[in-house]
């Protein structure tokens, strides 16, 4: 495994994927923070650091598929996926070195973004005057929430030989299961079972560890979530052997 | 290590495209495998390589079930694939220390290893460019070096001298040589000469069935139809003089004549003939069919 995600650093480093993902995320998420009018929190008038948790999710929906989209869907392409499946690694072993080597980069573009907290900190009145077990809790939702979407990344590209249906196959995916299922419990038809269905969804357990509170049925929904999606994309990689 | 292949079938939907084949490829020698475009060489390879599971049948490595078994068996094998896929973005050293990496070669040993194939394959001169940088030739070489790092017991080469330039088929024929004393080596061709220059046997596939399954010397003496000498002399003779004992003349280019009979002494006689007329002789080979020859008859023969 650990060769695999070896390989997939050097290639992210070497082909400027890195750069380009934590530079736009930085970017974007940046401006959405600091600049843009609606949503700065200079205009708001309260230390929080909601922007980069409500908008984060958004921008990573985007970002994320377009680190894994060619992580299997290239290696198909290319023929490559045969001299992988040739040498001595286990399946399980390339799915996980691809996803961790995703994660990698999601991780390392959110960790700059604790400067923010200080900034904030800084700004509060008095100094340090702001919720930190919400932002903590946020930052750790955020994370779960990044490692779901790119199992999904990974699933999108095992599906498919073609980049960029992979790309498109992996953003709506995380949408739906971002946004989705508490869009879909919101239709009125549900009735009782409403609050079930917007419970299958990563908004409900996303915004309850927001409020500082890290459940330990949260971190359970989403670990279980990535383990169930890699090895789906386990089985779908094995079944087209 | 023989490679022992035993009723091996693979179905893609309701098409065979390998139907119950069986043959083995014994240890230190090389196994040529032939065959016409999709007639199942490189699905049998796949296959061998474990990368592509069989419908039925089995492989084994000396007892080791490819199937039941992948991982180990992948370790004792090195295998170039038919188009040679490689990481473009790769340096050459990079890639070779990843695939000896997947191979559990660690520290110096893994230095000293990739060294030492870049020496074998004769990439000296390329070591330190990017993969995509490297003509089909290198490239080639790039495989061939990937498929050896670890010392397999088995190589499994799908056409490794597809594209190259002929000094260049000649330098890869001759690792290939070099290396296969201690090895078991599949080999899939469509070059002829090929087959004949490294191969101790033969085994032709068509339309994912065996046809032929022989030492390379047998294969090539079971195809003569009848028992044919060609002999040669230094000026034209009477064809007559031949034809008189019962024999079948025909003329095979200056001088030379096919000479054909159901006689086990046919070589003896002729000499007797010769010696009697005193007949300018030159030389007495025993007629046989040219691998492209057999490779055409068999194959062919089941078109219909």
């Amino acid at each position: 495994m650990i060769s695999i995600f070896l390989k997939e650093i050097n290639e992210f480093l070497d082909s400027l994927i890195a750069y380009v993902v934590i530079g736009v995320f930085l970017v974007g998420i940046g401006l959405l923070m600091w600049v843009f009018p609606d949503t700065n929190v200079l205009d708001y008038g309260y230390a929080s650091m909601e922007p980069v948790f409500s908008l984060g999710p958004y921008v990573f929906m985007f970002l994320i598929p377009a680190i894994t989209m060619k992580s299997f869907a290239e290696e198909k392409r290319n023929g490559t996926l045969e001299l992988l499946y040739t040498l001595p690694f286990k399946e399980i072993d390339v799915i996980l070195g691809k996803f961790f080597a995703g994660y990698f980069l999601v991780f390392f573009s959110i960790v700059p973004t604790l400067v923010y907290y200080f900034s904030l900190s800084q700004l509060g009145n008095p100094a340090g005057n702001l919720d930190t077990p919400g932002i903590m809790g946020s930052y750790i939702g955020l994370l779960l929430l990044g490692g779901v979407f790119t199992s999904v990344g990974i699933l999108a590209s095992a599906l498919t030989g073609n980049q960029i249906v992979s790309f498109i196959l992996s953003a709506f995916l995380s949408f739906l299961l971002y946004a989705g299922f508490d869009s879909i419990a919101a239709i009125d038809v549900w009735s009782g079972w409403s609050y079930f269905i917007s419970d299958l969804g990563i908004m409900a357990h996303y915004s309850s560890m927001s409020k500082g509170l890290v459940d330990l049925l949260d971190v359970a929904y989403f670990v279980g979530m990535i383990t169930i999606i890699l090895m789906l994309t386990k089985l779908i990689l094995g079944f087209k052997k | 290590m023989s490679v022992i292949i035993q009723d091996l079938t693979k179905m893609y939907g309701e098409q065979y495209a390998v139907h119950a084949i069986s043959f083995e490829a014994p240890k230190g020698k090389v196994t040529g495998f032939l065959g016409p475009n999709g007639a199942g060489k490189s699905t049998t390879m796949k296959m061998a390589v474990g990368y592509v599971q069989p419908t039925s049948g089995s492989i084994a490595l000396d007892g080791v079930s490819v199937t039941d078994n992948s991982l180990k068996v992948k370790k004792l094998t090195g295998y170039l694939p038919e188009h040679n896929p490689l990481y473009l973005d790769m340096y050459v050293r990079e890639f070779l220390r990843f695939i000896g990496g997947a191979y559990d070669i660690k520290g110096s040993k893994l230095n000293s290893r990739v060294e030492e194939m870049i020496e074998t394959v004769g990439l000296q001169r390329e070591r330190k460019k990017k993969i995509g940088a490297l003509s089909k030739g290198y490239r080639q070489r790039v495989g061939l070096a990937q498929a050896l790092i670890h010392n397999p017991s088995v190589l499994v080469l799908d056409e490794p001298t597809t594209g190259l330039d002929p000094n260049q088929i000649l330098e890869i024929r001759e690792v290939i040589k070099n290396i296969s004393a201690d090895k078991t080596v599949i080999l899939s061709t469509h070059i002829m000469q090929e087959v004949e220059a490294i191969c101790d046997k033969v085994v032709i596939i068509d339309k994912g069935q065996i046809v032929a399954d022989d030492k390379l010397s047998l294969l090539k003496e079971g195809m003569n139809e009848a028992n044919g000498i060609i002999i040669t002399f230094e000026n034209e003779i009477e064809i007559s003089l031949f034809e008189g004992q019962g024999f079948k003349v025909k003329p095979y280019g200056d001088n030379a004549y096919l000479i054909e009979s159901d006689r086990d002494d046919l070589r003896a006689e002729l000499l007797k003939i010769t010696s009697e007329y005193d007949l300018p002789l030159v030389s007495l080979t025993k007629a046989q069919k040219s691998l492209e020859e057999i490779f055409h008859r068999l194959t062919q023969n089941q078109k219909r």
